[in-house]
């Protein structure tokens, strides 16, 4: 294969079938894949959580992951919020011509890696090459299909007053990486991307648990945005406590340079658990049992107090409210 | 400044202990401003406002760039934006902020109009070599901040031969919209909580004309909690010893000099001018304009772009609430016709800005 994407490897032509076979096949194939149908059959049963996504992270590579194990990891995140196993994914290439044959093979292995770690199968996927800057390097969208284990199944208008709130872990980590490294800022401690896949983790804990009200992964609008969300739409008052919430010093220290605030920035890596507050402890223990829940806490509990509202008690013990973010965070002048 | 000594500063207990201290020294009312955006933010981020002994009225000044800003000095970017073979170079704050006919740089940018959000002025020179057969705009606002920054930018582009770099100066000095404040006899201020960032670079003597003319407190102040608590109850004992001063709460960053450095660099390209406020007007002497010696760099004169008084916005009150006079909640636009998503007025369209803060943060 050539050293650069042509325009020849998206003609549907035999350099369109080498590059199947000799790039996806290799790190993506499996049973169903290598047929090479124009559908793939799949073995379902039940009730059954699909969701798609799209990923166009500028730079394709950041600290933590790639753009690859990216677009597992958000799709496959998305499906287990609602209580399932995923099963499968589907993937969809478009790819600028002239993107190095490198970075595609780079981003190929990282995205069958991410999938077998998370046990799920690319059972079909597409490739377009588009003419140069008719896409930025390569954007890649993702379905995943998977089966509903929890009952009842969690869902953002559930949350009911007096449940607790809790996060698996550290906020802004992904955003504030992705967003430093495209500038090329140099913070004085690295932050890494917590890019991962979560199905495991979330599947243990509705397995264990008789009843989880809502799951939700805090990804673009972060934190604040996300508990808006759930707010609104189960028409309570989530009050959280500030010093309760994690956030890596190295995070605050970036977004202290930056004037961003960290509970707006992206996660990958993370999601929020609401659920009664008897079973909080019970949660905690499951998540915190897994390197990806180590760091999980209790940050609050939902109450009758302003309903659709997120209110935040600060470290001196005032209040204040913690609104939807309003497009996306920009850097201050001073 | 580590984070475990920055913590000193937030200390519950002790604003706790400062707070009951302040409750029990009020006999009456005392109307407060703090002229810096960045200190209307952190009063409400750390929950301050909902703490602040009742008899406290806090009021937001004139301190955020993006918010006085003139609507002519916006139009004159967003007029720019676009312009055959003009790469315009900004800070990410200006970006959503409105001129006539709804326009604003994000939909510049979605018209193709060539527009790079930048974290330094710095930043403009590479911008400029990468791009030699453009001419590289940087939009510059805010206070004695940012302008020293920008003069030394001026300096390295014509050490490095840069020939494709512009500057739109906007930039305007605080003492002397404190000046303007205090002379106008509507307004009613006990005391200043005095900018951070600004007074690191003035220094705290072009502040001392506000007890020695005006007979008024005011106090250099930090970001973080205690050290706002610190200076307000500062000038409540002044004020209940019926005395005036000008101090420096703030010395581990502000000298009482400031940064002569930066002032020296930030007077070798720039010169005072009158200054055109948004909600404020025309305050002489108010702004800063680039030297006849620098002027290969001034873009108002390439293009001609000159900077008029313009009507006020019906029924927005932004004016009044930059002066001290109203809150944000008593202007008739506020949460209904104005909002952070569509501002009207200047104190809306800044993350900064009073009625923004409001909006965003306050509970009830």
């Amino acid at each position: 294969m050539s050293d650069k994407v042509l325009l020849d490897y998206g003609s549907g032509g035999r350099a369109s079938q080498r590059l199947i076979s000799d790039l996806f096949l290799k790190y993506l194939g499996n049973d169903e894949l290598d047929r090479l149908n124009d559908a793939a059959v799949l073995n379902l049963s039940g009730r059954i959580a699909m969701s798609t996504d799209s990923f166009t992270v500028d730079p394709i590579f950041f600290p933590g992951g790639d753009i690859g194990s990216l677009a597992v990891h958000g799709t496959v995140n998305d499906v287990a919020m609602m209580g399932a196993v995923p099963r499968y994914i589907t993937c969809g290439y478009i790819i600028e011509e002239g993107l190095p044959m490198a970075d595609l093979e780079r981003i190929v292995q990282s995205m069958g890696e991410a999938a077998r770690h998370a046990g799920v199968k690319v059972v079909t996927g597409d490739t377009k090459v588009v003419p140069k800057g008719a896409c930025d390097k390569i954007f890649i969208n993702t379905t995943g299909i998977g089966e509903i284990i929890a009952d009842p199944t969690p869902s953002g208008d559930a949350a009911r007053v007096g449940d607790a709130v809790l996060v698996s872990g550290t906020m802004g980590d992904h955003g504030l990486t992705v967003l430093g490294t495209r500038e090329g800022l140099d913070f004085e401690a690295k932050v890494q991307s917590d890019s991962a896949a979560l199905n495991h983790l979330l599947v243990k804990l509705v397995r264990e648990l008789p009843e989880v009200h809502v799951l939700r992964d805090p990804t673009r609008g972060g934190l604040a945005t996300t508990l808006n969300e759930i707010t609104k739409s189960s028409n309570v008052c989530c009050e959280l406590t500030e010093t309760s919430i994690p956030v890596r010093p190295e995070v605050k220290g970036g977004c202290s340079i930056l004037g961003l605030d960290p509970l707006y920035l992206a996660n990958e890596g993370k999601f929020i658990c609401i659920l009664p507050g008897e079973y909080a402890d019970k949660a905690l223990e499951i998540m915190r049992a897994d390197p990806l829940g180590q760091d999980a806490c209790r940050i609050g509990t939902m109450t009758d107090a302003n309903p659709g509202k997120v209110v935040l008690v600060t470290q001196l013990g005032g209040k204040r409210l913690l609104g939807m973010l309003e497009g996306e965070q920009l850097p201050r002048i001073c | 400044m580590s984070f475990e000594l920055l913590e000193k500063f937030r200390d519950p207990a002790l604003c706790r202990k400062i707070l009951d201290k302040m409750e029990s020294e009020l006999d009456r009312e005392l109307r407060f401003m703090e002229v810096c955006g960045t200190h209307t933010v952190a009063i409400f981020q750390s929950g301050l406002r909902s703490l602040l002994p009742e008899k406290i009225v806090h009021l937001s000044g004139p301190g955020c760039p993006v918010c006085v800003t003139h609507e002519s000095e916006v139009n004159a970017f967003l007029d720019l934006a676009g312009h055959e073979n003009v790469i315009l170079a900004t800070f990410g704050d200006l970006m959503r902020v409105p001129g006539d006919k709804g326009r604003n740089l994000k939909k510049a940018v979605a018209d193709g109009a060539r527009v790079k959000v930048v974290y330094s002025p710095f930043d403009t020179l590479k911008l400029a070599k990468e791009n030699p057969g453009d001419l590289v705009v940087f939009i510059g606002v805010g206070f004695e901040t940012t302008a020293p920054t920008i003069a030394a930018t001026m300096k390295m582009a014509r050490e490095q031969g840069i020939d494709n770099l512009r500057i739109l100066c906007f930039h305007k000095t605080v003492p002397t919209a404190l000046d303007a404040l205090l002379s106008d006899e509507a307004i009613n201020i006990d005391g200043f909580i005095l900018p951070g960032h600004v007074s690191a670079i003035i220094g705290v003597e072009p502040y001392n004309f506000i007890a020695e003319d005006y007979a008024k407190s005011a106090v250099v102040t930090g970001f973080e909690p205690l050290d706002i608590l610190q200076s307000l109850n500062q000038m409540i004992e002044w004020r209940n010893k019926g005395e005036a001063h000008v101090a420096n709460n703030y010395t581990r960053i502000v000298g009482e000099h400031g940064n002569p450095k930066a002032l020296e660099i930030m007077y070798e390209v720039f010169e005072p001018c009158d200054a055109l406020w948004r909600g404020l007007g025309l305050i002489p002497s108010s702004g800063l304009e680039i030297r006849p010696e620098w002027e290969s760099f001034d873009a108002k004169k390439q293009f001609g772009i000159e900077i008029k008084e313009s009507p006020a916005l019906p029924g927005c009150k932004c004016g009044d609430i930059l002066k001290g006079v109203k809150q944000p909640d008593q202007c008739p636009l506020f949460g209904k016709a104005c909002t952070p998503a569509n501002p009207v007025g200047p104190c809306m369209v800044s993350t900064e800005g009073s009625c923004a803060a409001y909006y965003k943060y306050k509970l009830d």
